[in-house]
């Protein structure tokens, strides 16, 4: 017994990169929303980026620590604190034993996430330790994180030279998140193949507009409220769709299909999000206001592999102040 | 399979490719892409996470920044994956076709589950032993998978029972079976949908803890046959994961 869940969240889920190599079964492969956050926090601690994290929406749990743990915390900005006192995003901090975790205000973003050094103790499913609440299978019972759920970890580690009796000591070294204060995002979009199913003036004013992200937006995915239309007689017999993929209603609204998307989809498919970009989109909630801009397939993969490159930049930067630390 | 249908290759996303043989629901390219989707299974592309089939089309995911390690370095991901889906449609996907298996399907078509049969035979002009016949009185074929664990799109239903779909998704309970269009198929979860529903079955169509956790594959044949609400119960206690499925004999 090491991570207690003392009163529950809206919505609190155990997430890892997501589930491959079953969509051919219409397994989605879930996963965190916000990869690059969920990948941050776990380098922070010294793990693999592919540890398993907690994905916490607001309100979210209290949780008490059973033993001596080594945490990171970042994402959405909901106020953490240790007993009582605050602790800072992006940045790892050792916990005493009997210590609470709680999340006490709203500030901003929509999803926050908990990386645990001693490493959740769960079975995998399917390859993955991701949470697929509508197969109720993966995570923590193929459920959201209830009132009085008890987690064990892998392992166990002693940091009472560190403590010294403190309930907290925040570690020397950060991540450091440019959380861009632009009141509005800009998403970069490539066109996807039925682009050309969109009019003429749908397909500029898509770069003009802002998209307001409408009351229906959650792990599966954000509709959003727009006047886009498409050509006539233009069904589609099912095909395939991903994390990012932007299709049109025949309402005139879009919808961008998130982490819990499904497999196929039959609505025209007419453009896709950079990857890199999906982390800014899932720190979005209803109401937020964004714009797309037009990239192509050459850049969305460029801006990608610079994601990639710098998070490999920060996991050695972090190992090596980790061994500094510990010696 | 003589590789002779022309077929086209764009991107999903920045990580992945269809290779698409055009917008249509065609048995025989339906089993083209099934082939495909084979043969990739048995032969993965470097970087390859996976490959998924739908109807007419076969998708192709890969994990760019561990490709971009292993190809020339003045290389670009996505045209290495171009060059790459392009050598791969060189093959003939001779024998590479799922053997399919022959899946008998309960289903009890009674009023407590079948919500929308009544509606049907208004629409149609049929009684409801008429949906129910023309239902259980042919083959399908299981197109694809998908939607949700286990989804199964089949086709194609007579066209005296072809209805369009609910204008808004209801809330469906799982085994539920439903006709949109051409297409029929069994809600494996509890989910909202949008299929008029015909009838249940007793049997679990999905189950997470099998090592195979979905009843049916794409290119399986499916028949349905009619049950009683007693018999719908005794199945539902005593063997939910009952299979009757003859291999390979269509």
């Amino acid at each position: 017994m090491s991570l207690k869940i003392i009163k529950a969240g809206v919505l609190d889920t155990i997430q890892d990169p997501g589930r491959y190599g079953f969509q051919y079964l219409g397994i989605n492969p879930g996963g965190a929303m916000d990869r690059f956050a969920a990948q941050v926090v776990n380098i922070l601690t010294g793990n693999e980026s592919s540890e398993p994290v907690i994905e916490l929406h607001f309100p979210s749990s209290i949780f008490l620590f059973e033993q001596e743990t080594m945490i990171a915390v970042g994402g959405a900005d909901f106020s953490a604190t240790i007993d009582g006192e605050d602790i800072p995003l992006w940045q790892p901090v050792i916990i005493a034993k009997n210590s609470i975790l709680q999340f006490e205000k709203w500030k901003k973003g929509a999803r926050c996430y908990l990386a645990i050094k001693e490493k959740l103790d769960i079975p995998k499913w399917l390859g993955s330790y991701s949470t697929n609440v509508k197969a109720a299978s993966g995570g923590f019972n193929g459920r959201a994180l209830q009132k009085n759920d008890t987690i064990s970890f892998k392992e166990k580690n002693d940091y009472k030279c560190f403590l010294r009796d403190k309930d907290f000591v925040i570690l020397p070294w950060k991540a450091d998140i440019l959380w861009k204060e632009t009141p509005i995002d800009r998403i970069a979009i490539v066109p996807g193949n039925e682009w050309e199913l969109l009019t003429k003036e749908s397909r500029k004013k898509i770069f003009k507009d802002f998209f307001v992200i409408g009351s229906l937006a959650d792990r599966m995915g954000y509709r959003l409220q727009g006047t886009l239309t498409a050509k006539p007689n233009c069904e589609l017999v099912s095909s395939i769709v991903s994390f990012g993929t932007i299709q049109l209603l025949p309402n005139g609204e879009l919808i961008i299909l998130m982490a819990d998307h499904q497999t196929a989809g039959g609505y025209p498919r007419i453009a896709y999000v950079a990857s890199a970009h999906l982390p800014l989109l899932a720190q979005k909630q209803p109401g937020d206001k964004i714009q797309f801009r037009f990239t192509d397939q050459e850049h969305a993969e460029e801006l990608l592999f610079l994601q990639h490159q710098h998070l490999l930049q920060l996991q050695n930067a972090c190992k090596f102040r980790l061994e500094e630390f510990f010696q | 399979m003589e590789n002779s249908a022309s077929y086209k290759i764009y991107f999903v996303n920045d990580s992945a490719a269809a290779i698409d043989f055009g917008n249509v629901i065609d048995k025989d390219i339906n089993a083209k892409a099934i082939a495909l989707f084979n043969y990739l299974t048995q032969h993965p592309i470097e970087g390859m996470i996976e490959a998924i089939p739908a109807y007419s089309s076969v998708s192709v995911h890969f994990d760019i920044p561990a490709l971009r390690k292993r190809i020339p370095s003045h290389k670009k991901a996505y045209e290495w994956i171009q060059n790459k889906l392009n050598q791969v449609m060189l093959n003939e996907f001779t024998g590479l076709e799922t053997i399919p298996d022959l899946v008998r399907i309960p289903v009890c078509y009674d009023d407590e589950f079948a919500i929308d049969l009544p509606w049907i035979a208004a629409q149609k002009n049929l009684t409801r032993e008429e949906v129910v016949h023309l239902h259980t009185s042919r083959q399908y074929r299981v197109y694809m998978l998908g939607f949700l664990p286990g989804f199964s799109y089949m086709g194609e239903v007579d066209e005296k029972i072809i209805v369009r779909r609910k204008p808004e998704p209801q809330q469906i309970l799982a085994g539920s079976v439903g006709i949109a269009g051409k297409q029929t198929g069994i809600y494996p979860l509890n989910s909202p949908g949008g299929w008029q529903i015909i009838g249940r079955t007793p049997l679990k169509m999905f189950n997470k803890d099998n090592i195979e956790p979905c009843l049916l594959k794409a290119g399986d044949a499916v028949e349905f046959y009619s049950i009683t609400s007693e018999e719908f119960d005794y199945i539902q206690k005593n063997s939910p994961l009952l299979q009757e499925r003859v291999r390979g004999e269509v």
